[in-house]
């Protein structure tokens, strides 16, 4: 029965986000710290992982390709495959539901043990609304963040599979080219947007509706990380079914 | 001035409130007082329109709450302040975008006039040089200054404070009492504190409502609380070995 009360809390939540709508000016500054804080800050780590995803990928390719008759560009196939289709916009977003999930929830977790949310709401201003609805329109460049973690580990795989030896550059960069579907592009996206809006809304959930002190903060970030994931892979499941089968 | 009439409040079938009646008034110090669980905080949020009433109702100048529609509340709580315990500043401000934060919300003022606004109001509450710190690097008393700045930034009519001494020293906290005594009379507002430090009582009370198990058991200023014969009450005041010094000493004109 509580996971009912959280999941209809939640649908509450989202249906007062877009209630009485901060004053324009103040929301254009809070979506530019929030842009600065979700999206600028991430592209360190995102960049890091997906350039060495992308490398241990055609390692492991190309190991495990010993028949001399299997062509050497499909291990640049397999690395383009896996890193469009899965590992930069599902793997990157549960390193994200970690990094900017566990943030946004210790952050308003925190505004709501400090009683700064309820000075909101005694001013009369939607706190939902001027909490929630910057982060929500930050996560909608989220899908930038996962086309430079697709450029990079696509590089990464490029670079180990070159300078290791694994494979030929012409070779590399004509398995590349090798069947490609731009509609898989397209399914990539539409993913990142759907991941893009549960990492905005559900570790705000948690962290809105927290309570209790700064332990409790520290169990609503740990919550909100397993519930995002969780999230994420189903909804990862569902998409994939209904777009690409 | 604001009346409450009959007020009851429950939750979950069990009454906080039964049927307070009072009313506190502009330019004066309102204290609630009481001990845990006796619905202060219930009744404070009450007040500030956080909790609707069961029953009963609250006029502010004559007005009653309930009778408003949603944009008539949301502009009266525009004309309240409010000093949260713990200060509640917003950790992603300086002191002086705290203090700000009202004005940019809720007026179309230049950024100038706010500016101006904002160092009229700090150097009020004997904040000079410090706008740019964080909240976290000032004292705790700083930090109700601040609190308390920013809640009267807006020129409010009504002002809440919630444990405004909880935290500090006793030498700040006689200041922070002071300086809210000196407000309430100076913009000639309704404040209203919520309280538990029987110095606050005995040194600006000028109005004190005491609750106990959700009914207002005794109201008077600082001067009856002493003459005052009502046990609870003084159980709760003078439970202190100090307090009872301090009451036998007043009674016997000393």
């Amino acid at each position: 029965m509580s996971y009912l009360h959280d999941i209809g809390e939640y649908f509450m939540m989202l249906k007062n986000v877009f209630k009485r709508m901060t004053k324009g000016s103040v929301l254009r500054t809070l979506i530019f710290k929030e842009i600065d804080d979700l999206i600028i800050n991430s592209m360190g780590i995102v960049a890091f992982i997906s350039f060495f995803l992308g490398a241990v990928v055609t390692i492991q390719t190309a190991l495990n390709l010993g028949n001399p008759l299997i062509p050497k560009s499909l291990i640049a196939f397999t690395a383009r495959q896996s890193i469009i289709l899965e590992f930069s916009p599902t793997f990157i977003s549960i390193i994200m539901a970690g990094k900017v999930g566990s943030y946004i929830t210790s952050s308003i977790g925190t505004m709501r043990v400090t009683e700064q949310i309820d000075a909101l709401e005694v001013m009369g201003i939607n706190s939902v609304n001027y909490l929630v609805f910057p982060k929500m329109v930050a996560m909608l460049l989220y899908p930038f963040v996962i086309c430079i973690s697709m450029f990079l580990g696509i590089v990464g795989a490029y670079i180990a599979g070159v300078l290791g030896g694994y494979v030929a550059s012409d070779l590399f960069i004509q398995g590349l080219q090798v069947d490609f579907i731009p509609y898989h592009l397209t399914y990539a996206f539409i993913k990142t947007f759907f991941f893009a809006f549960i990492l905005a809304t559900v570790p705000s959930y948690h962290g809105y509706y927290m309570r209790g002190g700064a332990l409790e903060v520290g169990q609503a970030s740990t919550t909100s990380f397993v519930w995002t994931s969780v999230i994420l892979i189903i909804t990862n499941y569902v998409l994939t079914q209904l777009l690409l089968s | 001035m604001i009346k409450v009439k009959d007020l009851h409040k429950s939750f979950s079938g069990e009454e906080i409130l039964k049927g307070l009646n009072t009313s506190f008034h502009a330019g004066k110090t309102n204290l609630i007082i009481g001990q845990s669980g006796a619905g202060k905080t219930v009744f404070l949020k009450c007040l500030l329109g956080l909790f609707e009433p069961t029953s009963g109702s609250i006029e502010y100048n004559k007005v009653a709450y309930a009778s408003l529609n949603n944009k008539q509340k949301r502009d009266l709580r525009k004309e309240m302040g409010m000093v949260f315990q713990g200060s509640a500043l917003f950790d992603s401000m300086n002191v002086a975008e705290n203090v700000m934060f009202p004005l940019i919300m809720f007026t179309k003022q230049s950024k100038a006039a706010m500016k101006k606004r904002v160092d009229e109001v700090l150097e009020r509450v004997d904040l000079i040089g410090v706008d740019h710190k964080s909240p976290a690097e000032i004292s705790g008393g700083m930090q109700k200054r601040v609190a308390i700045a920013r809640a009267i930034v807006n020129k409010p009519k009504y002002l809440f404070c919630d444990e405004p001494n909880s935290g500090l020293d006793p030498k700040t906290a006689i200041l922070i009492d002071n300086l809210i005594q000196e407000i309430t009379r100076e913009y000639n507002i309704t404040t209203v504190i919520n309280t538990h430090d029987m110095n606050s009582v005995l040194e600006i009370g000028e109005n004190i409502v005491f609750l106990k198990d959700g009914h207002l058991e005794w109201q008077g200023n600082k001067d009856e609380i002493y003459q005052s014969e009502n046990d609870a009450l003084t159980n709760f005041v003078y439970s202190s070995e100090l307090f009872q010094k301090v009451r036998k000493a007043q009674l016997q004109g000393l």
